[in-house]
């Protein structure tokens, strides 16, 4: 194979001993730095076009870039899958994240903490929002069911959870949120294109704000393009991407209602 | 071929049921018409264009008859008194009402035997139209050959119809067999279809007539290049599904999903609405020769797989009832189901196998609609494009018609190019070496297979059977399907249902059912000759 590099990485650690200041993607051997990267060019598939996407990754900063498969399709657009070698570090120690800080409860568990710190049942409201259609992630979430076996908050004995669905306007979610008195407002984006998500969000928190509801309300927001930092600088309390289920979002609400709680008591 | 033992009684019996279902609730619904409809007749009478508030004409002219008082009589009436009262077009009426020239009350007396006739020649007009364009594909598909096994489906989602194009050209040279072309999120809501070409959606792109005509070109050009006929499909369903079927049937669309009762679960349409729109939407589509897909697959996507088989099952059979009281072939019924078990499930792949053979055996002659793994795709792409591998194994196993291809980016985002590309390649890899495996394996008796299919064919009775007893609105207001609850006088657009005058006209279903029947015949034939 004439893509196979003989060349040993320059920065090679002792195999278990990773140095944390200054980590590297690992291929097979520590600090190899290899990656893979797959990408179309708007280029005929030739040799031309090869040469185009090696420098695609030494632009990236890969090292020793080879293209190991270039698929046409269309004579104008070429399919690449090329691999190289990412030298600089990033230092670990000193990468700080803001992530949704929760114990994680089951759902019995959960249970017995609403009783317990509250009393009676919490109001969950959730919808997919604005012009979305797509259901997928405030069902997994919502529906009694649940997704990957973590049951939806409906089947918690201590919330009253109700699910609007999707394509709900945000001034209709808002007029249901105090018509019920709901404690939890759950929003569910998934289409992103354009950035959609960020502009319906932010028109909500706007319109929670300007009718003075914005503090009534702990304000979750979901999806596969949301991160909890993305919800933080949004204007909302929490938010979970990807890999989440119901039991992070109910144990989050939960402790965080009861710490509202206690501050209000002291 | 690889056969289940089924008990036909019973599919004999969730027919029947399925056929009292159908008919009860069109009797019901009989005595209606909607806004949508009455806009689709406008367009099939010639009426196109908008007003300088891009609000379309069809809508501008059913919105005047309904502010006079007389649309109960039918959009199709007025159009032809006010046309032989002033001697001019029916596009020329509505652009009086446009204008603000044309008072409804104030057209002289008209003699009912000349709007008949002038109805009558219309009508055929625009049928005729919609038959060129049918026996135009019919040609094509016969000039370039038509692929025998699955119709690969590949979707182009970019919001911008002439970077469509390029996808959708671009998946045509690779071999996609129908590109379908995905709505913006939000259009099945408009009450009114947009004009013209447009360069933003969401997730999608609008269905505008002018894009139907753009893709339509865009894919003949390609089926010259290559000797290969690209289906094109879009999206019936919605407020405007009567419409959009006429806009489809105008540009020879060869696909469109079409479920009866999709918008009423998915959607929040009124169920009125939806079963009558529904109705008149697939007797344009039928006459066009345009296969209809319905939308089962997405019961799974709110509920178990497992559990919820059932409910795909009977609703197939409820819209083939539908269908078949529209007057449509079952040659045209892309009856819609999908591959969404939970892949942690011991046996998931052998239950999945069990129910497509299953759909398979029982809907012989339907292009059945099977759909990919989505619920349970995570971003994982290298396991996703597995679960593709074993979703096309299914497909060419069970001779499934229009296949779907699963994206291994499904759950990230809008599919690159080279996504489709890799999920072509995955399709046609299997399609190829798993050619006739389907023919020359057999499913042991009462095994995993037979067992699990005769499980949920027997659920699926049950269930016709006491939707059958409490009526179709009943049920939906129960929650049967996919668990959800809808009641009868809530959801969008109930406020565009109206009782019809005993003066009523439309002189489209006759026509429209005379070329369905055209169409039952010859596939008839070609039954026949098959089995001989």
């Amino acid at each position: 194979m004439s893509n196979y590099s003989l060349e040993q990485p320059k920065h090679q650690g002792e195999p278990g001993k990773i140095d944390f200041t200054q980590i590297r993607p690992y291929g097979d051997t520590l600090d190899d730095g290899k990656v893979q990267v797959s990408f179309t060019l708007p280029v005929p598939d030739d040799e031309r076009g090869e040469e185009a996407a090696r420098q695609v990754l030494a632009h990236m900063g890969l090292s020793n870039p080879s293209i190991t498969c270039h698929q046409a399709l269309d004579p104008q657009y070429t399919f690449f899958v090329g691999y190289g070698a990412f030298e600089a570090a990033i230092d670990y120690t000193q990468i700080k994240v803001q992530a949704v800080d929760v114990n994680v409860m089951s759902m019995e568990e959960t249970n017995d903490f609403i009783r317990e710190h509250f009393g009676r049942k919490l109001v969950v409201l959730g919808a997919s929002t604005g012009t979305d259609a797509h259901t997928v992630g405030i069902d997994a979430i919502m529906n009694m069911k649940g997704y990957a076996g973590h049951y939806g908050l409906e089947r918690y004995d201590m919330l009253e959870a109700l699910n609007m669905g999707s394509q709900v306007e945000n001034e209709e979610f808002i007029r249901k949120a105090v018509e019920i008195n709901a404690d939890v407002l759950l929003i569910s984006q998934t289409v992103t294109q354009k950035d959609i998500h960020i502009k319906n969000i932010s028109n909500l928190v706007e319109l929670l704000e300007a009718e003075g509801l914005r503090d009534r309300f702990l304000l979750l927001i979901g999806g596969p393009r949301i991160s909890h930092e993305l919800a933080k600088e949004l204007g909302c309390d929490a938010g979970f991407g990807p890999g989440k289920f119901a039991d992070d979002v109910a144990s989050f609400m939960v402790e965080e209602l009861a710490r509202r709680q206690e501050l209000l008591q002291k | 071929m690889a056969k289940l033992q089924i008990d036909f009684d019973k599919v004999a019996a969730a027919r029947t049921a399925a056929h009292n279902i159908a008919v009860e609730t069109n009797e019901e619904l009989a005595s209606y018409s909607t806004e949508t409809v009455e806009r689709a007749i406008a367009r099939l009478l010639g009426i196109d264009g908008i007003n300088d508030q891009a609000v379309p004409l069809p809508n501008l002219v059913v919105e005047s008859l309904k502010d006079a008082g007389v649309l109960e009589q039918g959009t199709a009436y007025w159009l032809a008194r006010a046309a032989i009262d002033q001697g001019i077009s029916a596009q020329a009426v509505a652009e009086r009402v446009r204008d603000e020239e044309l008072n409804w009350h104030n057209l002289g007396a008209v003699d009912d035997f000349q709007v008949q006739l002038w109805l009558q020649d219309e009508a055929e007009k625009s049928v005729g139209k919609i038959r060129a364009n049918r026996l135009k594909r019919d040609a094509l598909l016969n000039e370039y050959g038509d692929p025998s096994g699955a119709l690969l489906y590949v979707i182009v989602a970019t919001g911008n119809i002439y970077e469509d194009v390029i996808q959708a050209q671009a998946a045509a040279r690779q071999g996609a067999d129908v590109i379908a072309v995905i709505r913006t999120t939000g259009q099945s809501l408009l009450d009114y279809v947009p004009y013209g070409p447009t360069t933003e959606g969401f997730g999608g792109t609008m269905a505008t007539q002018e894009n139907f005509r753009l893709m339509r070109k865009a894919l003949d050009e390609v089926a010259v290049e290559t000797g290969h006929y690209t289906r094109l499909c879009n999206y019936c369903s919605g407020l405007c599904m009567p419409e959009i079927a006429v806009m489809g049937a105008f540009e020879r669309l060869d696909v469109m999903l079409n479920d009866a009762l999709y918008g009423i679960l998915f959607r929040d349409i009124n169920m009125k609405r939806t079963l009558i729109d529904q109705a008149f939407s697939r007797m344009i589509n039928g006459a066009a020769g345009i296969i209809i897909n319905t939308g089962e697959d997405n019961y799974l996507t709110t509920s178990d797989a497992f559990e919820e088989a059932h409910t795909v099952l009977a609703s197939q059979f409820i819209n083939e009832q539908f269908a078949l009281e529209a007057g449509m072939p079952e040659e045209l019924m892309g009856l819609g189901h999908a591959f969404e078990m939970d892949p942690a499930l011991e046996n998931s792949f052998l239950y999945e196998l069990a129910q497509a053979q299953q759909a398979r055996q029982i809907f012989p002659y339907a292009p059945l609609k099977y759909m990919p793994p989505t619920k349970y795709m995570t971003g994982n792409i290298f396991k996703g494009h597995i679960q593709d591998a074993l979703f096309n194994a299914v497909t060419t196993i069970t001779h499934q018609r229009i296949h779907l291809l699963g994206m291994m980016t499904e759950a990230i985002h809008t599919p690159f190019m080279s996504d489709r590309a890799l999920s072509l390649e995955n399709a046609q890899y299997i399609a190829t070496a798993m050619k006739d495996l389907g023919d020359d394996i057999e499913f042991k008796p009462n095994g995993i297979a037979e067992t699990r299919a005769a499980e949920v064919l027997s659920k699926s009775l049950e269930l016709l059977k006491s939707i059958e007893q409490d009526g179709m609105f009943a049920t939906l207001e129960a929650g049967k399907f996919a668990g959800i609850k809808r009641p009868i006088d809530g959801g969008k657009g109930l406020k565009g249902v109206f009782l019809k005058d005993q003066h009523y006209q439309n002189p489209f279903p006759e026509l429209l059912t005379r070329e369905e029947q055209e169409q039952a015949k010859a596939y008839a034939a070609k039954r026949q000759a098959t089995r001989q």
